[in-house]
C-alpha cells in the first residue's frame, strides 16, 4: 500500500463502520435510480425515435418538441421543477399520487427517466435515419411490410450504429445522477454531502465517492466493450 | 550614487508597506440569505445582525473589510483556501469544527426551534408520538447533531442544503416538522400563513463564534478584543435590539 493512502487511513476518523454503511446505503440509491431511468428511458426513447422518423407532421412535432425541451434545459432545473414544483399544485397532497411524489426517489426517477428518454430519442433517431437506403430497398425487395422491416433491419442495424453513443449516454447520466442530493436524497454524493458536513473533511469524503463512482464507470465501459463485440462481431476480420 | 538612490527607494517603499499595513484588508465571508443574520434587504445591500456586528468590528480593528458572500457548503474549504479570512455566518462552536478552525470567543447563542404547520399536534419531546415522523434540518447544523444523535432512528431525517429549500418542503408536506434555528424559523416559517411553533426552544452548543484560520492567532486575538469593546460599549445591544426582541448576546 502506498505510504500516503497508509497514513490517511491511519490518521482518519471518517472511514467508520457507521459512514461506510451510510455511503452504501448511497450506493445503493444511485444503482438503482440510475438503472432504474436507463431502463425507462431506453424503453420510452425506441418508440418515440420511429415516431421522430416519421414523415407525418402531427406525429413528429410532439416528440421533436419534447426532445427540444428535454436537451434544452439544464436536468437540475428539470429536478427542481418536478420536485418542488408537484408539491405547489394545489390539492395533490390528498390524492393518491402524493404517495408516489411525496419522497425525493420518484420525483428524481421521473426527472432522470425523461431527462435520459430524450437524449437517447435522439441517439437512436440519428442511427436511424442513418440506415443503408440498399438495406431498406433489399427488404422491400423482399416484400417485408414496414413493422417487420423495422423489426428484422432498421433497428438491429441502428443499435449496432447507437451503442457507442448511448455507452456514453449512460455514463453521463450515471455522473449526472450526483444532482439528486439536491433534493435531499441520499444517493452516493448525499451521503458524500452528509460525511463531509458531519467531519468538515471536503478531500476524504469526496474523493472517496469520487473513486466509487470511477470504479462504476469502469464497469459501464467494460460491459459497453463487451456488448459492441457482440454487436458488431460480423465486421471483424475472419482471423482477428 | 546610483546605488543609494535605489537603497533610499526601496527602504522608502518597504516603509510604505509598513504603513499600509496598519490598516489591515479583510475579507469575511456570509452565507446568504440567513435571515434576520444576514440576508439582502429590498435594494440588494447586504445587512443583518451578523453584518452590522462585521462592519463595527471592522471600524473598531481599523480594518478595511470586504465582504464576500459563500455557500454554506462551502464555508470551511474557502476558508482554508484563502479566499477569505474571517467566517461570519452564524457558525456554532463544535469540536469538530475546532479541529479545523480557530473560534474566537461566542458573539452570541440561540436556540433551535420547532416548526409545523397548522394541525401538527405531537409533542416533539414524546419519542413513541415522534415515531414515522419526518424531520427537516440544515445539514451540518447543530440542529442536524442534535436530531441524529437524540431521534436518530425513531424519526426519519432530511437533510437540507438552504432554509428555504426546507421551507418550502414543509409547505409542501414533505416533512412534518422542522427543527431550526430559532430566528430563521421566526423570519421565514411564522411570518406565512398556516405555520406554528410547537414544543420548546432547545439550547444547543457552546454559541457561534467568528471562525479563522489555525495559524492567524494575532487576527482572533484582535477580533476578541474588538467584540469584548462592541459588547460593553453598547454598540452590540444596539445591533442585536434592532434585529431582536430578546437576547441572544454571549
Amino acid at each position: 500500500m502506498p505510504e500516503f493512502l497508509a497514513e490517511l487511513l491511519n490518521r482518519n476518523d471518517i472511514f467508520t463502520a457507521s459512514t461506510i454503511m451510510e455511503y452504501w446505503g448511497g450506493l445503493v440509491t444511485t444503482v438503482q435510480l440510475v438503472f432504474l431511468s436507463l431502463v425507462l428511458g431506453l424503453l420510452l426513447a425506441v418508440p418515440l425515435a420511429i415516431m421522430r422518423t416519421s414523415k407525418n407532421p402531427l406525429i413528429n412535432t410532439p416528440v421533436w418538441l419534447y426532445t427540444y425541451v428535454f436537451r434544452g434545459t439544464p436536468l437540475l432545473i428539470q429536478l427542481y421543477i418536478i420536485y418542488y414544483g408537484l408539491a405547489q399544485i394545489e390539492g395533490i397532497q390528498q390524492t393518491f399520487w402524493w404517495e408516489i411524489f411525496r419522497g425525493a426517489f420518484y420525483p428524481a426517477l421521473l426527472a432522470f427517466t425523461l431527462n435520459t428518454a430524450a437524449y437517447t430519442t435522439e441517439i437512436i433517431r440519428g442511427a436511424i435515419v442513418a440506415t443503408p437506403h440498399g438495406e431498406i430497398e433489399a427488404a422491400k425487395a423482399y416484400g417485408m411490410s414496414w413493422a417487420l422491416r423495422m423489426r428484422r433491419i432498421i433497428l438491429p442495424s441502428a443499435a449496432r450504429r447507437a451503442v457507442q453513443a448511448y455507452s456514453n449516454e449512460v455514463i453521463f447520466m450515471l455522473h449526472a445522477s450526483a444532482i439528486a442530493s439536491v433534493v435531499t436524497l441520499v444517493d452516493l454524493t448525499g451521503a458524500a454531502r452528509n460525511i463531509y458536513s458531519r467531519f468538515y473533511a471536503p478531500f476524504e469524503a469526496f474523493i472517496f465517492v469520487a473513486l466509487i463512482y470511477m470504479a462504476l464507470t469502469f464497469l459501464l465501459v467494460f460491459a459497453f466493450r463487451k456488448l459492441e463485440n457482440y454487436l458488431l462481431q460480423h465486421q471483424r476480420p475472419v482471423n482477428g | 550614487m546610483k546605488k543609494m538612490i535605489i537603497a533610499a527607494s526601496v527602504a522608502l517603499s518597504m516603509m510604505a508597506g509598513v504603513a499600509q499595513a496598519q490598516e489591515r484588508d479583510l475579507r469575511i465571508a456570509f452565507d446568504v440569505p440567513y435571515a434576520p443574520f444576514e440576508y439582502k434587504d429590498d435594494d440588494g445591500e447586504l445587512t443583518g445582525f451578523e453584518v452590522e456586528l462585521a462592519e463595527a468590528m471592522c471600524e473598531e480593528m481599523n480594518a478595511d473589510c470586504e465582504f464576500v458572500i459563500q455557500a454554506w457548503d462551502g464555508m470551511i474549504p474557502g476558508l482554508m483556501a484563502r479566499k477569505f479570512d474571517l467566517i461570519m455566518s452564524s457558525m456554532s462552536i463544535t469540536p469538530e469544527r475546532a479541529e479545523r478552525v480557530l473560534f474566537s470567543e461566542p458573539y452570541y447563542n440561540t436556540p433551535g426551534g420547532w416548526f409545523a404547520r397548522e394541525g401538527f399536534d405531537t409533542d416533539v419531546t414524546d419519542m413513541d408520538a415522534m415515531e414515522g415522523k419526518t424531520v427537516g434540518v440544515q445539514r451540518g447544523t447543530t440542529m442536524d447533531t442534535y436530531v441524529t444523535e437524540e431521534m436518530g432512528g425513531i424519526v426519519k431525517i432530511k437533510r437540507y442544503t438552504t432554509a428555504d429549500d426546507m421551507v418550502l418542503d414543509l409547505e409542501g408536506q414533505r416533512l412534518d416538522v422542522v427543527f431550526v434555528d430559532y430566528p430563521v424559523g421566526e423570519q421565514t416559517i411564522l411570518s406565512k400563513e398556516g405555520f406554528k411553533e410547537v414544543g420548546e426552544p432547545v439550547k444547543l452548543g457552546q454559541g457561534v463564534g467568528v471562525a479563522m484560520r489555525k495559524r492567524d492567532e494575532d487576527l482572533a486575538e484582535e477580533v476578541n478584543e474588538a467584540l469584548a469593546t462592541l459588547k460593553d460599549d453598547g454598540t452590540y445591544d444596539a445591533i442585536m435590539n434592532k434585529y431582536f426582541d430578546y437576547d441572544i448576546k454571549m
